[in-house]
């Protein structure tokens, strides 16, 4: 149970490890000193600070952040100490005094993330140094406190009132550790991005046995080039705009198409990276009444708090000893429900991926083991004859056969854990998420706000088909997609030879990609354009059409196409000129920011040079300015372009009409099954959607 | 209470109570080099760099290090890179986890190894070590001291390998040169 304090009060503890949380709206530093039975601080060795981080049984990080973690064991304290204060201070560059920032907001937390108590420093003005919590020893038992003493002069005066001689000298110290940590980290974001995905270009792959791999090579030429940050967003063009949402935590790096260039491999876990990711929005309380005597008038509510500190997440009960924990879903970090599914979903691609990787990895050994045996007993001209050859294979079967058994039973142990999470996850899914034949979808409302990401389809491994992890793409997107309505390689033989329905069913999964990226956004947020020139796909676009969701009748012939390309060029050039002008504001009157997205059917028909021109451009330009890119399309089509268009298809994202395994994870590179998210057949729930949508559309127009 | 591991000793990584280790974590703590001179940012930064081999039958499978941060199969995570050390204060700079009960089946080895990247022997570093923890309980199983260690600017620390059904870890503690684990595969495979 939480006990919420107040300065003053204190509470018991029944565990010795904890973990003390700090969350604030700004870098904090966090430190921590000790004290004896007399509450007295022995010396500058009693002190953990980022100059020097850890004690046993304590440990503060080295940086200043807005959130914390410090681990505390107390029953690794030396006996002699009796009192832990947990101490904050503003780093020097920085905000002057606690009263210019939201209050800070601590909580003490057993090693399973439940939180024991918690405190938000509030009262606090002119003062640049705060005791936040004391841990103390009564009669064997250890409490906390909330103390919320502050102290103006900063560390220095803190530390001075705790009894250390040489104060100034150590607030110096921490002083010097801080800055040097600031120097050592990398510069801050213009928004969430880089926190959220802290990840490094790593090589490709690691070496093989031979240990000549790329990667080899480059890590010992020139290391120091390899770039240490986020893959780069494409700047913050977006930020002036009145749909972005610089709040979003970082993109997630996208599904890499196994024909195009791989994507850098981000090198940690997501469910790590998002759980060092955004930074807690802050239990922002006023300033008391009384506080403020310098500075701007306050009009915030004393009380109220302009965002609350996020529900906990829904943490899976303990499991029986020996069992893996019952999966739950949501059981993952994030500051929404929507956000921990994502990153819950992530988790399970990551871990599917992984699992997969190393049973893969086990049978490829055992097979080339088997080899290498087998060669061995061939080669021993001893064994030619009678049965000792024959022994000796069978025992190299054997010793396969065993091995593979036990990469296979830790594989289904670890399968059977991922499909009992996904039975878990995939109702709990918002639509955005959901497949179509989610019953969610049927009590599907307009939503008020753009979602973090949407799903295009299911993901499989053939180890275990039926174990589908959702595709989910982050919005905005960052590339166009391109549904190929070719035939692969792998779909030659089978019954979807036929070129035509490929391209319907290629048209069908554009109408319901384009359907759900409508029905996921807010109304009026989310534009349509629709480019079929010869009104070969009139009847499967008719649910669209028919509903009028769509900004216009879908352009036919080649006027239609060059006027509908030559809208959205100018749209993407006007946005382009106003944001590099840094003047957002100066755009037309009414003009639409709002998304836009352009499905192009039967590309190159209809297309002259200028088009092919504006479609490029519109591929390259538009993501940043929000105009994206649907083609359907067969990349032999177009082939009297010969390579000139290779940039713009390897530019897309490309989906199949057909589940195809064309799609490779960032991890370890798997070819995944890519299945599309399609409407059921016979289902109403398009139909009922998209007239929802157009509702809500007409309102807003009105 | 550490162990200080002598060379060749082993010791197994089962629990007072029967239970075998879980995950151990495998730290290496370096001081940054002082500052020389006028210029401040030219200093001579101490780089040393700790990585992980996985071996099947002798076999190297994967490699965890700073270029390749997770194993293929996620059980050997590397916690990043660290260029220049830290305070030397006794905190671990760069760490590479691992679990033991996820490693693949056929991993039956796994070595641990330590490179000075900038070049610097062991000589010049000031207040290194390394040291292997259990990391459920904080426990520290083993450690070295790197610092004036002589003439070397790698060394082979630890391997940890299956036995019956649990993992038992072998000091080796042999000092080679390179600049990354690959210079060292070579002095490596003999203690396999």
């Amino acid at each position: 149970m939480t006990a919420e304090l107040v300065r003053g009060q204190n509470h018991p503890l029944t565990e010795v490890r904890l973990e003390i949380r700090v969350s604030a709206g700004t870098p904090l530093v966090a430190a921590a000193t000790l004290g004896d039975e007399n509450g007295k601080v022995r010396g500058a060795q009693w002190v953990v600070h980022p100059g020097a981080p850890a004690l046993p049984g304590l440990e503060v990080p080295r940086q200043a952040a807005a959130g914390h973690r410090l681990a505390l064991d107390l029953g690794a304290m030396p006996e002699a100490v009796h009192r832990v204060s947990v101490l904050l201070a503003l780093p020097a560059p920085g905000p002057a005094r606690f009263g210019a920032v939201a209050a800070p907001f601590v909580a003490v937390t057993g090693l399973d993330g439940t939180e024991l108590a918690g405190y938000t420093i509030i009262g606090l003005d002119a003062e640049t140094a705060v005791v936040a919590l004391e841990l103390y020893r009564r009669q064997d038992a250890w409490k906390v406190r909330a103390v919320g003493q502050g102290y103006a002069g900063g560390l220095a005066e803190l530390l001075a009132d705790q009894g250390l001689s040489e104060a100034r000298h150590l607030a110096a110290t921490v002083e010097e550790a801080v800055a040097r940590g600031l120097a050592r980290s990398v510069a801050a974001p213009p928004s969430r991005t880089a926190d959220g995905d802290r990840s490094r270009h790593t090589a490709p792959a690691a070496p093989g046995p031979d240990q000549t791999g790329p990667a080899a090579s480059s890590a010992s030429s020139g290391r120091q080039t390899v770039p240490d940050t986020a893959p780069a967003q494409p700047a913050t063009p977006q930020d002036g705009r009145t749909n972005a949402a610089p709040g979003q935590p970082a993109p997630q790096p996208p599904y890499a198409d196994n024909s195009g260039p791989q994507p850098p491999y981000p090198d940690g876990a997501l469910r790590q990276a998002s759980a060092s990711g955004p930074q807690p929005p802050v239990p922002a309380t006023g300033p008391q009444p009384s506080a403020p005597t310098r500075g701007p008038v306050d009009y915030t509510h004393p009380r109220r708090q302009s965002s609350a500190p996020p529900p906990p997440p829904p943490t899976a009960p303990p499991a029986p000893p020996g069992q893996p924990a019952q999966p739950v879903a949501g059981d993952a970090t994030g500051w929404s429900m929507d956000e921990r599914l994502y990153n819950q979903v992530w988790g399970m691609f990551e871990d599917l991926a992984r699992t997969t990787a190393a049973y893969r990895s086990a049978v490829d050994f055992a097979d080339s083991r088997r080899e290498k045996e087998l060669d061995q007993a061939l080669s021993d001209p001893r064994s030619r004859t009678g049965g000792q050859g024959e022994a000796a294979r069978e025992a190299a079967h054997a010793r396969y056969t065993a091995l593979v058994d036990q990469a296979r039973m830790a594989l289904d142990r670890d399968l059977a854990q991922l499909t009992a999470e996904s039975e878990v996850v995939e109702p709990a899914l918002p639509p955005a998420f959901a497949r179509w034949d989610n019953p969610v979808w049927h009590g599907y409302r307009v939503p008020m706000e753009i979602p973090m990401a949407v799903r295009l389809g299911d993901l499989n491994l053939p180890e275990n088909p039926s174990l589908r992890i959702p595709m989910l793409l982050r919005l905005p997107l960052e590339r166009g997609l391109w549904i190929d309505s070719g035939r692969s390689a792998s779909s030659d033989d089978d019954v979807f030879a036929d070129e035509e329905e490929l391209r319907r069913l290629a048209m069908e999964a554009a109408v319901a990609h384009a359907a759900r990226l409508l029905a996921v956004h807010p109304a009026g947020e989310f534009g349509v354009h629709v480019i079929d020139p010869a009104g070969a796909a009139a009847r499967t676009l008719a649910p669209l059409v028919r509903s009028g969701v769509l900004a216009g009748p879908p352009a036919a012939g080649a006027a239609g196409v060059a006027d509908v390309l030559g809208r959205l060029t100018q749209r993407v050039d006007l946005v382009q000129m106003a944001l590099r002008g840094g003047a957002p504001d100066a755009l037309p009157p009414g003009f639409d920011t709002s998304e836009q997205l352009l499905v192009v059917n039967d590309f190159p028909h209809g297309f002259d040079d200028r088009a092919v021109n504006q479609l490029r451009y519109l591929a390259d330009e538009g993501p940043a300015v929000g105009v994206h890119l649907m083609m359907v399309a067969d990349r032999e089509d177009a082939g009297a372009y010969g390579p000139l268009l290779d940039p713009l298809w390897r530019s897309l994202l490309r989906l199949t009409p057909v589940p195809e395994d064309h799609l490779a994870d960032p991890w370890v590179g798997h070819a995944w099954t890519y299945e599309p998210a399609l409407v059921p057949a016979g289902s109403r729930v398009l139909e009922q959607v998209l007239a929802q949508v157009a509702e809500a559309r007409r309102e807003w127009n009105r | 209470m550490t162990v200080n591991l002598t060379k060749g000793q082993a010791i197994s990584l089962q629990k007072n109570d029967g239970g075998s280790l879980a995950a151990v974590r495998m730290g290496l703590g370096w001081q940054a080099a002082p500052r020389r001179g006028l210029f401040g940012s030219r200093t001579r930064e101490i780089d040393l760099d700790a990585s992980a081999v996985l071996f099947a039958d002798k076999q190297p499978v994967d490699v965890v290090f700073f270029r390749h941060l997770v194993s293929d199969d996620g059980s050997v995570r590397h916690t990043g890179d660290n260029l220049v050390g830290g305070a030397g204060q006794g905190g671990d700079d760069e760490a590479i986890l691992v679990d033991l009960q996820r490693v693949p089946v056929h991993i039956d080895q796994i070595i641990f190894t330590v490179n000075s990247f900038t070049g610097q022997t062991f000589q010049e570093v000031q207040n290194a070590f390394c040291r292997l923890v259990d990391e459920t309980n904080g426990q520290e199983l083993a450690r070295y001291t790197l610092a004036g260690g002589g003439n070397y600017t790698a060394q082979i620390m630890a391997k940890v390998h299956r036995a019956g059904t649990g993992w038992t870890m072998t000091a080796i503690g042999v000092p080679a040169n390179g600049r990354t684990f690959q210079d060292l595969m070579p002095a490596i495979l003999p203690h396999l």
